[in-house]
């Protein structure tokens, strides 16, 4: 590759935030000033946390490059560097060509403007001239699919239409660079299958684009290349599909901070100590098994239940499992631990959260443990065929099913239709 | 043991074909982005607001649009408001028997609060424009120095039509400036925004870290709206102590001058006027400055 060929080229790209320790955080001057004068001589503890660090890579021209990483690896901070949002601390960062960047759907969409002004709005926000906006204005509001209520201010609109309004401005952005952040976690299925076609056009146009996402799908769909980003730096980059596979290979090897167990909301009498999958990765169809441990933290004494959300990343509750409705309920023991078991239904392949709660009669939730841990369902399909993904693309989650046909068969005891001649010849 | 079967048929099915980039994608007409970390003095950077005008006229006219929605009467709130203000101040000027310079209270509290709003509306607006569009400072790149700008074209048009009340009152009462006065009018004007963009940017780029500015600035202001000539005339004051003190306050020396151009009453200093310039321009190229140094931090913090 000749060097002019490249659309992005990062050298030692890092970004660094200071997070002030002990020391509380001034957010007013006088606070400042005051304790700068009780402790003239205070160092303040400060610890240098690099959000980004020493991140090198290079991107040809008509690339569509995907970044992959678990929540908190830095994706965003470097979309943020590379469209100029915030600068680097370190490092350097060449761009060729306009950059066009999608960070959020609907920056700067205003609810008491309509949906006309919105777009002529939300255009020039993301870098469009007036005369670019007025061309794509007809094929904009055709996306978005609101011709009728393109007058309405847009705090009147459903949030789907919303969205799709939002979505249909910055489709249109035409960029040589295009940086987009995780934006097709919104709107409906047929939206987001819309979404995704129109980001296969973009990408077919010979634009450089970067693209961050947790939808494995669209990414093994959409880029020809993918990077993994983690705690700051980039891991791994090669060919999607082995990014992919290295990416769910992360599951397990870095467990996310429990969240401080006093600050979840419940009454607190009795607290989860910990919740665990019993493997970071299940399958679709097997029974899935999370072991969890719980201690009374209150004195308090009442019969209270267990109850269980699994939650997609669209934050969808896609089934309750509440102990109550098989009339299971724990004993009133200090420290206990124990198992929760849910085999069906089968859950589509992606990235889940558990939700765990205690409830009790009288007292409300316990404990609402939102969180309790995540899991991933591997991307291996229970049924024996492969398929193109719209064969599965429907419904929130996959199931055990099946089909029969074979010729009618002819009973003797039915009446043959009156024109069975005509047909049967 | 994470068969990619799966992803290969995606791949295989609606894999992207990579056409060749078409010419006008090509490499030489490109523009070319380089993202370091810069230390040192900011440069001011005004071709980089120019190239960014389509969105500096598009925020501006979302202010202007938002302004009276839902309101039942609309835009004739821009000529009740400063009418409304006038009626009040100038019957405490009468209550409190100040000078008006000879001129009917109510055209002389009209013209000055005319100047005053220019400079308290600039000053307002412009140092609240970061805070309120946190989610574009965090989301978007522009220079920053557009939103500030913005703010101005709703104050301009809030003057435009508040000059249009005064020239149809002015008949009535029977001012009459001189054509040079009335020539003057438009380096007042500027000098008060100016002034007020100038604390504006400062405190705009202040606020993004310590809240407390939008607490301060209201009361800060209205402290001015008394110690400045606006519903009653400098020379109300009569020791020469205090006179001297009151002219230390920028604002009103160009107050002064504004409604002289107006109404073609009182008197101008140039002493005043030309300490009010000195101050205007140190003002105002503080404030850029200090906002574009501080501009950096801006997406990190807000």
């Amino acid at each position: 590759m000749s060097s002019s060929d490249y659309a992005i080229s990062a050298r030692g790209l890092g970004k660094a935030y200071t997070i002030a320790h002990n020391a509380a955080k001034h957010t007013t001057a006088a606070e400042a000033i005051v304790h700068r004068i009780k402790n003239p001589f205070e160092t303040a503890q400060r610890e240098t946390f690099w959000a980004l660090k020493d991140v090198s890579f290079e991107i040809k021209r008509g690339d569509v490059v995907g970044i992959i990483g678990r929540n908190g690896a830095g994706k965003s901070t470097l979309l943020k560097v590379l469209s100029r949002i915030t600068e680097p601390t370190t490092g350097e960062a060449v761009l060729k060509g306009r950059v066009g960047s999608l960070l959020e759907v609907g920056t700067g969409f205003h609810p008491e403007l309509t949906g006309r002004e919105n777009i002529f709005l939300n255009g020039a926000i993301l870098g469009m001239t007036r005369r670019e906006i007025n061309a794509h204005f007809d094929a904009i509001v055709d996306f978005a699919g609101v011709e009728k209520f393109l007058d309405t201010p847009v705090k009147r609109y459903s949030s789907g239409m919303y969205v799709r309004l939002a979505f249909a401005v910055a489709a249109h952005l035409n960029p040589e660079i295009l940086i987009v952040d995780e934006v097709l976690a919104v709107g409906d299925a047929e939206f987001q299958k819309k979404c995704l076609g129109k980001m296969k056009d973009v990408a077919q146009g010979g634009r450089t684009v970067l693209f961050v996402s947790h939808n494995m799908q669209a990414m093994a769909m959409l880029c020809s290349s993918a990077m993994l980003m983690r705690r700051g730096q980039i891991e791994y980059q090669g060919e999607t599909t082995e990014t992919i596979t290295k990416y769910l290979a992360t599951f397990g090897a870095d467990r996310e901070v429990a969240q401080d167990i006093e600050r979840r909301g419940g009454t607190g009498v009795y607290r989860f100590t910990e919740v665990t999958p019993a493997k970071d990765l299940f399958s679709c169809n097997e029974n899935k098994e999370f072991r969890f441990a719980l201690e009374r933290r209150k004195p308090g004494d009442c019969p209270f239940w267990l109850s269980a959300h699994i939650v997609d990343q669209a934050g969808v509750v896609i089934t309750q499992c509440d102990s109550r409705v098989i009339n299971r309920w724990p004993p009133d023991d200090d420290a206990q631990e124990g198992t929760f078991q849910i085999s069906s239904p089968w859950l589509k392949p992606g990235t889940y959260r558990l939700d765990l709660y205690i409830c009790a009669y009288g007292w409300g939730v316990v404990d609402a443990y939102e969180g309790a841990c995540g899991f991933e369902i591997s991307p291996v399909l229970p049924y024996a065929q492969a398929v193109p993904a719209e064969a599965l693309e429907r419904g929130l989650v996959l199931s055990s099913f099946d089909w029969q046909s074979g010729p009618l068969a002819v009973r003797a005891s039915d009446e043959p239709p009156y024109d069975t001649v005509l047909l049967g010849g | 043991m994470i068969a990619p079967h799966w992803f290969k048929l995606q791949t295989m099915n609606l894999a992207v074909s990579h056409d060749e980039p078409s010419s006008a994608l090509d490499a030489a007409s490109l523009r070319t982005t380089v993202i370091r970390p810069t230390s040192g003095w900011a440069a001011l950077n005004l071709p980089e607001v120019w190239q960014y005008r389509d969105l500096l006229l598009t925020l501006a006219m979302r202010d202007v649009k938002l302004r009276y929605r839902q309101t039942a009467l609309g835009v004739i709130w821009v000529i009740l408001q400063p009418l409304i203000a006038a009626a009040i101040f100038s019957f405490v000027s009468k209550i409190g028997h100040f000078s008006t310079d000879g001129v009917s209270p109510f055209m002389f509290t009209y013209a000055g609060m005319l100047g005053w709003n220019a400079f308290a509306s600039t000053l307002t607006k412009s140092s609240m424009c970061l805070v309120g569009n946190s989610q574009l400072v965090s989301k978007i790149y522009f220079p920053r120095l557009v939103l500030p700008l913005s703010t101005v074209f709703s104050t301009l048009i809030d003057f435009g039509v508040g000059l249009s009340v005064m020239i149809v009152l002015m008949p009535l009462n029977h001012a009459s400036p001189s054509l040079l006065a009335l020539v003057t009018l438009p380096f007042w004007l500027l000098m008060l925004v100016f002034l007020a963009m100038g604390i504006g940017l400062f405190a705009a780029a202040l606020t993004v870290t310590y809240r407390d500015i939008q607490y301060i600035l209201p009361v800060f202001t209205q402290f001015f709206l008394f110690a400045s000539p606006v519903f009653y005339s400098a020379t109300s004051i009569h020791s020469h102590n205090l006179q001297f003190a009151y002219y230390l306050n920028p604002i009103s020396g160009l107050l002064q001058g504004f409604r002289w151009s107006l109404l073609g009453a009182g008197s101008v200093s140039p002493i005043a006027v030309l300490y009010s310039v000195v101050f205007v321009a140190a003002a105002f190229i503080l404030g850029v400055v200090g906002f574009r140094n501080m501009e950096r931090g801006f997406a990190d913090v807000i």
